[in-house]
């Protein structure tokens, strides 16, 4: 039995332990906000916190998970919206979408490190995230917008 | 030609969303074959109706019921076409409610591709909005005992000045909905001064629920008792199963079956590819039960596809005369008188779309109805090619749209939604089949791979006297027919039989090639290598006659004329050459704006920095690109700045117009930097983002400049034809920049990154 916290909330999980977090988020919790691009964290669609610290949840197995804190896009901000969010919406950041989440995961996350990101810090974190739309410039946009606000 | 029936007291609600006394337009309109008009020879299925159908709602708290009958897949449709009706019925944006359309004919056609959602239900959008903005007037001065005449509307009201009375719209409902349908004739529509919504644009209606996760795409599509499932396909297309052990999967933890599906009938169209199902529990669970299926598979014939063979093939292929498409003059009596003569090849390989959501459908099968859900651009093609596999009336196929998270054409073939319906049926449960990105890599309906042969002797002046241009790719229609080798009509037409230069003697041809993969539309389809072929080799003309490669575009291009195409085979998009003419004009004035803009000639270039500049119109639209790059001496290639000028008639949604340029920028820098299939033994390389890279946001453009022409032209595409001079200015850039003509793409194969 592997006890874990998903937004908040005392979880324990009894299946596979092998199981990747994302397969238990999005099949057994219903948290379906985390997405399947890739299953071998080359494209960051399925990006979560864990402990704070932006994870690819298709190869973080449930086995090393005992005892974390995994915070998904539907527990990034209780009240409203977190500061990314509002940016993503204020720029116009999504075309269709779906890696958008894992996009602004890890940006959430960017800047918790780095409260005034520069271009070359936003290409660090943000290069494991791939947006097929190509909507890069609006997302490096929205990463300097939100630093403001969280400013 | 169109017809609108008052349909409220039909049962044509979706979903329940209307309340009983509100009023309901659905508004049908048939294909319109005009007199005089040759077209369209474009004869696919998926473009044969044009018979648009809009309904449109209104409750009596005023809430207005748009239903948005195109896929979403990021180019914001569902959001622009609903504005272009609310515009006309001179609603309050904040009281619109947008519905997706389940796939139904009666809606006209729903095959969300070729950039045409716009420009096919512009038309009938508005009318819709008349329609129903005349039957709420009407009400209005009934009601009040007044002229119609007197009355107006103002934003979800209906206003009578002179009584100073006014009424919303939900209080007209009702009464509206009692009165006969106008006459079309009969319909004020707004002039361009009095647009709200048309050409301001609005952002998504999902884009809230996109940056809170909780809007729905077919990845997460979810209903109860559902079952998931993981398939092993041939890894030759056309290949089958010969034996399979179904005992390790089993006894993976949450597999529950191991199933095997039929191959494909020959031609494959959209049937499922065939091979080994397992069922589980959760996804993870049918992808490790895969894992442990041991299967032996007969590849049959297309196992001899090597991809590296193939290439030859195909460029001695474009070496040999082949079919002559359009002409002009004697292209070998001038080449025969001798001069400075030009020869070249150019390449581009297999492509995949590779969108972020892989192939995912849910389906239930249940009474003898197939219910799907599933990220689809073509839910008719669902109902099509389900009740093929099902053996149910096509009615009986019930096609759920959820959002999709990219399309690009990949989602027009419904493969993998058949395969759900198969499975459920099997099952007896709904089944939600997943696609890992190795099957989606792996198993594409992928761009053609062409090879372009181009010719050209230059006179005096540097102008060419005679020019030659011969393209060879299996053809989309090969899925269709196995016989199918020459290039089609709707896609030889993309870039290639309309090449627009004013030259006396020019030759246009196309030659034959056996497709071994499934060949599919991928974003800008044929124009994409067309457009590198034709674009690029210009751009090696006018270095070779010495001139500037804005003046020798331009100079080719010629005086402002409309293109002649009689005699050619030449479908124009499906469009009329009455509203949408090929008007070289345009594509000088984007090509002139974009030199202007990117101070073409005027910007200080340093060492290694070069710009490229290229001129294409597909979908319609007319397109210039400015390319700067910079290249260090290792031979990586920056992208510092890139302009952008279109000519797309009327533009809807300017800001989702910008974005989807800026998104062409980034798609084609894919293209150029690393995209490319190969094939072993009829089989695919490469299988994940390591092996298929497509660019991130340390690769692309560092500054994407749209500038989108003001016009009063019917409306185009926005959604393609960003990519294809993209693609060309780019690879024009790096020469610049380097010496390298880049005529095989990727630039992988130059040494450059």
């Amino acid at each position: 039995m592997i006890q874990l916290n998903v937004n908040g909330e005392q979880r324990s999980f009894d299946g596979d332990p092998e199981m990747p977090l994302l397969w238990y988020l999005r099949d057994v919790l219903g948290l379906t906000g985390t997405k399947f691009g890739c299953g071998v964290a080359l494209c960051g669609a399925c990006t979560v916190h864990a402990d704070g610290q932006a994870t690819r949840s298709c190869i973080v197995r449930m086995r090393d998970l005992a005892g974390k804190n995994i915070t998904t896009i539907e527990g990034l901000e209780r009240n409203g919206m977190h500061p990314v969010q509002k940016a993503w919406m204020q720029i116009n950041v999504p075309q269709c979408g779906y890696c958008q989440v894992g996009q602004m995961m890890q940006a959430a996350a960017l800047l918790q490190s780095k409260k005034n990101p520069s271009d070359r810090d936003i290409d660090d974190a943000m290069s494991g995230n791939i947006c097929r739309c190509g909507t890069y410039g609006r997302i490096r946009a929205a990463i300097k917008a939100a630093a403001e606000e969280m400013a | 030609m169109s017809t609108i029936e008052n349909v409220s007291r039909r049962g044509f609600l979706t979903g329940g969303i209307i309340a009983a006394g509100a009023l309901v337009l659905g508004v049908r309109y048939y294909r319109n074959h005009l007199a005089g008009d040759e077209l369209p020879h474009d004869t696919n299925a998926d473009h044969a109706t044009f018979r648009p159908a809009v309904y449109l709602g209104i409750d009596r708290d005023g809430t207005v019921w748009i239903v948005a009958h195109r896929s979403e897949m990021g180019t914001t449709i569902r959001t622009s076409l609903p504005l272009v009706l609310a515009d006309e019925l001179d609603a309050d944006w904040n009281r619109v409610k947008i519905e997706q359309a389940i796939g139904d004919k009666r809606y006209g056609d729903q095959n969300t591709d070729g950039s045409h959602s716009v420009r096919s239900f512009y038309a009938a959008m508005r009318e819709a909005g008349a329609t129903a903005r005349f039957m709420l007037i009407q009400a209005a001065a009934e009601k009040w005992a007044v002229p119609a005449t007197e009355c107006r509307t103002d934003l979800h009201t209906v206003v009578h000045p002179p009584s100073n009375r006014k009424a919303d719209y939900g209080d007209l409902a009702s009464a509206a909905s009692k009165l006969s349908v106008p006459k079309k004739e009969d319909l004020k529509f707004k002039s361009k001064k009095e647009w709200r919504y048309v050409g301001k644009g609005a952002p998504s209606y999902d884009l809230a629920a996109l940056v809170t996760g909780k809007a729905v795409f077919g990845m997460d599509a979810r209903v109860d008792g559902m079952v998931y499932a993981s398939v092993e396909h041939p890894p030759v297309l056309g290949g089958q199963v010969k034996s399979f052990d179904e005992k390790e999967a089993l006894r993976v933890a949450g597999v529950r079956q191991v199933l095997p599906i039929d191959p494909f009938k020959p031609p494959p169209a959209f049937q499922p590819l065939g091979g080994v199902a397992v069922i589980a529990d959760n996804t993870w669970a049918a992808f490790q039960g895969r894992k442990k299926l041991n299967i032996t598979w007969e590849n049959g014939p297309n196992e001899t596809y090597d991809s590296g063979a193939y290439k030859k093939e195909l460029v001695e292929t474009s070496r040999k005369p082949g079919k002559i498409v359009r002409g002009a003059g004697d292209v070998d009596a001038a080449f025969a008188k001798g001069g400075k003569t030009l020869e070249a090849d150019y390449y581009v390989p297999l492509l995949a779309h590779a969108s972020m959501e892989p192939m995912v459908a849910l389906a239930e099968f249940k009474n003898g109805k197939l219910t799907a859900w599933a990220p689809t651009q073509n839910p008719q093609a669902v109902q099509d090619i389900v009740s093929r596999e099902l053996g149910i009336p096509k009615e009986d196929v019930i096609c759920h749209v959820t959002l999709l998270g990219g399309g690009f054409g990949r989602k027009s073939k419904p493969d993998y939604v058949a395969e759900a319906a198969v499975l459920s049926k099997k099952v007896g449960r709904p089944v939600k089949v997943v696609w890992t990105r190795e099957d989606d890599i792996k198993f594409d309906y992928y761009n053609a791979v062409a090879a372009m042969y181009l010719k050209a002797s230059l006179g005096a002046d540097g102008r060419p006297t005679a020019w030659l241009q011969r393209s060879v790719f299996p053809p989309i229609t090969s899925i269709f027919d196995v016989n199918a080798v020459y290039g089609d009509t709707p896609h030889l037409q993309q870039g290639w039989t309309d090449m627009p230069y004013d030259l006396q003697n020019f030759r246009i041809e196309n030659g034959p090639a056996k497709a071994h993969v499934r060949i599919g539309w991928l974003r800008s389809v044929a124009n994409i290598y067309h457009a590198f072929g034709v674009q690029c080799f210009t751009d090696e003309l006018a270095h070779a006659a010495g001139r500037d490669s804005l003046d020798y575009l331009l100079d080719l291009i010629g005086q402002p004329r409309i293109i002649d195409f009689k005699g050619v085979d030449y479908p124009n998009y499906g469009a009329s050459f009455a509203s949408y003419p090929w008007d070289t004009g345009r594509l000088r004035r984007v090509t002139e704006i974009v030199a202007e803009k990117s101070g073409w000639g005027k910007r200080k270039l340093t060492k290694g920095s070069g710009v490229g500049i290229a001129a294409h119109r597909s979908f319609l639209t007319y397109v210039a690109t400015v390319v700067e790059v910079q290249v260090d001496d290792h031979g990586h290639v920056r992208i510092p700045r890139v302009d952008m000028a279109l000519d797309a008639g009327v533009v809807v949604n300017p800001e989702a117009t910008r974005a989807q340029f800026e998104g062409a920028a980034v798609f084609g820098t894919s293209i150029v930097r690393s995209g490319e299939i190969t094939a072993s033994k009829g089989a695919i390389n490469q299988s994940n983002f390591q092996d298929y890279p497509v660019a991130r946001i340390n690769e692309v453009p560092e500054q994407t400049n749209v500038h989108i022409v003001d016009s009063d032209d019917p409306p185009a595409g926005v959604g393609e034809p960003g990519v294809p001079p993209f693609v060309a200015a780019f690879c024009n850039a790096i020469y610049a920049a380097t010496g390298k003509r880049v005529r095989d793409l990727p630039i992988s194969k130059y040494g450059l990154s």
